[in-house]
């Protein structure tokens, strides 16, 4: 007897006024120099360039840009930092330091997260409840490790390794700027970091923060710039550390251009994370997990639950109830309250979309997209479904970084789990099911570094984030975030 | 090849051969080298292993990972203090194998015990590792959140020349006992210590194709493991001339973890760690107020 599905309905009379955020919270200057030794330098390649608001692609400042001088003096400055004033400094010392910028962040945590989604398209939900605290947080738990590195690492004696260089991505861009200087700091190195071109403002916030909270000059550089600016880091001969989140593709070339020498890496990379659900799981529950784990952050998230994996028996219903709920997703203005998915990063994001998008279809997939009225002005990629998908397609293997998910089914577990870990990544991945002795035996056996069960897209500074295979390696968040800032000797 | 001596009867000569998926097969490419006794006389041919040889012992750990790397840890453990069961019960073959190439009594003796203490030292961190390095994180939501290593998969290891056999066993025992499984390259200088090794695997109870042997030319292999895209990490000794710069640019066709084997702390849970990686499994706790407001 063939069960009948019923329509979650979320239709109502009622309709969402608009609740926007005000801009007027963020103090932007109309220009930017480099933060190199405690105080603002112009930079020497005399250049600047525009970052503009992706919702509307109005320009919001002017940033400098770095060339291998500029580096070339911000590492020099964490250098003296380091071997004159932050290696020698008490651990106490050191984390109180750390723990000041924790609250600091806090106290601007409104500023930072308004400033946050009018420069990178993000929804002020979720700039506000999670990439600000979460940044903070990450601070405040490793502000209390830089006293008690000893007791981390059994019979063992630690070392900071000197000069870390930090690159970063343009998705989660004060949170990753947190993920990287934090530990670094806690664990006794000195810090050149350098955001995403696309997405300055908030590391350079950061910069003001840190200037307020009297850091000794030169323990943390934040230089801005393009890939280029990234070479120059990787390639400085006095760079003890490199530490990088971003694509595969960069990461191998990083891993690659630092081969024979001795210099230390960490690589947070791409993903493809398969979502598993079986046909026990809550299955209203797993609609929503699904939703987020891939329409969270527009999509422009590395461990984002892509793929789909529905078991066959449920299939129909979870399509339908899939499709229901993105529906009711609002597309549209970043700042206001109520917005769901806000604007893609920036133009070139968007064309890498759209292109995976006309591969989906042209590999004979079947497309959903909600119709929703999308701005005229900005950068924008309706919430995306694809059916009728097969493992071997393009939208399957290869990394979208958007709001598009790949929609595959499976009979048993054996069969779910080849096809889950048939990826070259190994980042993330979800499972959803009722049964607490199936959950174990997923999880055990996916081949990913951070996996969620009923439930996906948590993260928190206690837990230890990083990938298998070619999701890169080292991990960032927890005890085990520390490693990849100390000689264990 | 020395065929008589001053006794009447005729030695018999051992062949050496391979040992990939727990069989030991010769090298498919025919080819092989002379290995010469301390005082230069022929002692026996070894086999010349090919790139190929290197495929077929890929494929062999890779299909043996999911079984061992699944087994229980004290399993594990039951099966490396095995190893060193029946080391021990060969060791007179094997301090004879090691002198014929020029070891000393003593040296041999000495080589052979030190190989049998590590199998035994870690046979006991089998089932030990994982509660050392692993965490239970106290993250600020409703979630059961904890960290644990897990083996990287399969691991080339290109074995150090000099004290040929312990150093093998040192590189192999940290990667075995943390799950994982392994193609050893054994230095073209002293193969034959290897191979009679691989007879105490194959009589240990270690299944098939967690340990495999190949005896050739590390300049020959190295640049084939390091960019096979089935081989999750290369361990390599320090001790061996190689080119470090090229292995680690090759490996990074898919990212393989380039390990340099620390042989100044051989006998530490941090040589399993160095071969591990950290899963961290997240699952939502319900909260129900006690008050009953909450339904």
């Amino acid at each position: 007897m063939a069960k009948k599905i019923k329509t979650l309905r979320f239709d109502t009379d009622w309709q969402y006024d608009p609740a926007p955020e005000s801009a007027s919270a963020a103090k932007i200057n109309a220009q930017y120099d480099l933060f190199i030794d405690g105080r603002w330098q112009k930079p020497q390649s005399g250049k600047y360039f525009e970052t503009i608001n992706p919702a509307n692609e109005k320009t919001l400042s002017r940033v400098a840009g770095s060339n291998e001088k500029d580096v070339d003096r911000a590492v020099r400055s964490a250098r003296q930092a380091y071997e004159k004033v932050w290696k020698k400094m008490a651990p106490a010392e050191r984390g109180k330091y750390i723990f000041r910028i924790a609250r600091m962040m806090q106290e601007k945590a409104r500023e930072l997260a308004v400033i946050e989604t009018l420069e990178g398209g993000k929804p002020i939900r979720e700039s506000r409840d999670f990439d600000v605290p979460t940044a903070a947080q990450h601070f405040f738990y490793y502000a209390g490790w830089a006293d008690k590195l000893d007791y981390a690492f059994p019979n063992k004696k630690v070392a900071p390794l000197g000069v870390a260089a930090q690159i970063i991505p343009w998705n989660f861009p004060l949170l990753m700027a947190a993920w990287k200087i934090a530990p670094a700091l806690a664990t006794g190195n000195t810090v050149v970091l350098k955001p995403a071109e696309t997405t300055s403002l908030t590391a350079l916030k950061l910069a003001e923060i840190i200037q307020e909270a009297d850091l000794p000059h030169g323990v943390v550089n934040i230089i801005t710039g393009a890939g280029k600016t990234g070479v120059a880091m990787v390639n400085h001969p006095d760079v003890n550390k490199i530490a990088f989140t971003g694509s595969t593709e960069v990461g191998k070339i990083i891993q690659h251009s630092i081969a024979g020498t001795n210099k230390r890496s960490t690589l947070e990379l791409g993903g493809k994370a398969a979502n598993i659900v079986f046909e026990d799981a809550a299955i209203d529950q797993a609609v929503e997990g699904v939703v987020n784990g891939v329409y969270f952050n527009q999509g422009h998230v590395c461990c984002a639950g892509s793929r789909l994996y529905l078991q066959e028996s449920i299939a129909k219903e979870f399509i339908q109830k899939l499709k229901d709920r993105v529906a009711t997703l609002i597309v549209g203005d970043p700042m206001d309250k109520n917005t769901d998915i806000g604007a893609i990063n920036s133009k070139n994001q968007l064309d890498t979309i759209l292109k995976y998008i006309q591969i989906g279809k042209k590999e004979g997939s079947a497309i959903y997209q909600p119709a929703c009225s999308l701005p005229k002005k900005g950068f924008w990629c309706p919430p995306t479904l694809f059916t009728d998908v097969a493992q071997s397609n393009r939208i399957v293997q290869e990394e979208i970084f958007g709001p598009v998910l790949a929609i595959l089914t499976f009979r048993t577990d054996n069969e779910v789990i080849e096809k889950a870990n048939n990826t070259p990544y190994g980042l993330s991945a979800g499972v959803w099911t009722d049964k607490g002795s199936r959950i174990f035996n997923m999880t055990r056996r996916l081949r990913a570094g951070v996996v969620w069960a009923n439930t996906f897209n948590k993260f928190d500074a206690a837990s230890p984030f990083g990938g298998y295979k070619e999701s890169g390696f080292g991990r960032e968040g927890g005890l085990h975030g520390l490693t990849p800032y100390l000689e264990i000797i | 090849m020395p065929t008589k001596n001053k006794s009447t009867r005729l030695s018999v000569l051992k062949t050496y051969k391979l040992y990939i998926g727990g069989q030991f097969p010769r090298t498919e490419s025919g080819r092989y080298y002379v290995v010469n006794d301390a005082s230069g006389n022929p002692l026996a041919n070894a086999c010349l292993s090919s790139r190929k040889d290197l495929r077929d012992a890929v494929s062999a750990a890779r299909s043996a990972f999911g079984g061992w790397s699944g087994r229980a840890a004290y399993n594990r453990g039951q099966i490396l203090y095995r190893m060193a069961e029946v080391l021990e019960s060969r060791q007179t073959e094997m301090i004879r194998e090691l002198q014929q190439r020029g070891a000393s009594a003593s040296q041999a003796k000495k080589e052979i015990t030190a190989c049998i203490e590590t199998l035994i030292h870690y046979a006991g961190w089998c089932d030990k590792f994982q509660q050392l390095f692993s965490s239970v994180n106290p993250v600020a939501s409703s979630h059961y959140n904890f960290s644990v290593p897990e083996p990287m998969g399969v691991v080339g290891i290109i074995s150090s020349s000099e004290n040929a056999l312990l150093g093998l066993v040192q590189a192999m025992c940290g990667v075995i006992a943390g799950g994982n499984t392994c193609v050893i390259v054994a230095n073209t200088d002293n193969p034959l210590a290897a191979i009679d090794f691989a007879e105490v695997l194959a009589t240990s109870d270690l299944p098939g194709g967690v340990v495999n042997i190949l005896t050739g030319n590390v300049s020959e292999l190295l640049p084939w493991m390091a960019s096979h895209m089935d081989i999750n990490a290369v361990l390599y000794d320090p001790d061996v001339k190689l080119d470090r710069e090229a292995l680690a640019q090759t490996a990074t066709g898919n990212l393989k973890r380039v390990i340099k084997f620390n042989k100044k702390d051989v006998l530490s849970p941090y040589r399993i760690l160095d071969l591990q990686e950290i899963k961290t499994t997240w699952h939502p706790i319900e909260n129900i107020a006690p008050s009953g407001a909450a339904y």
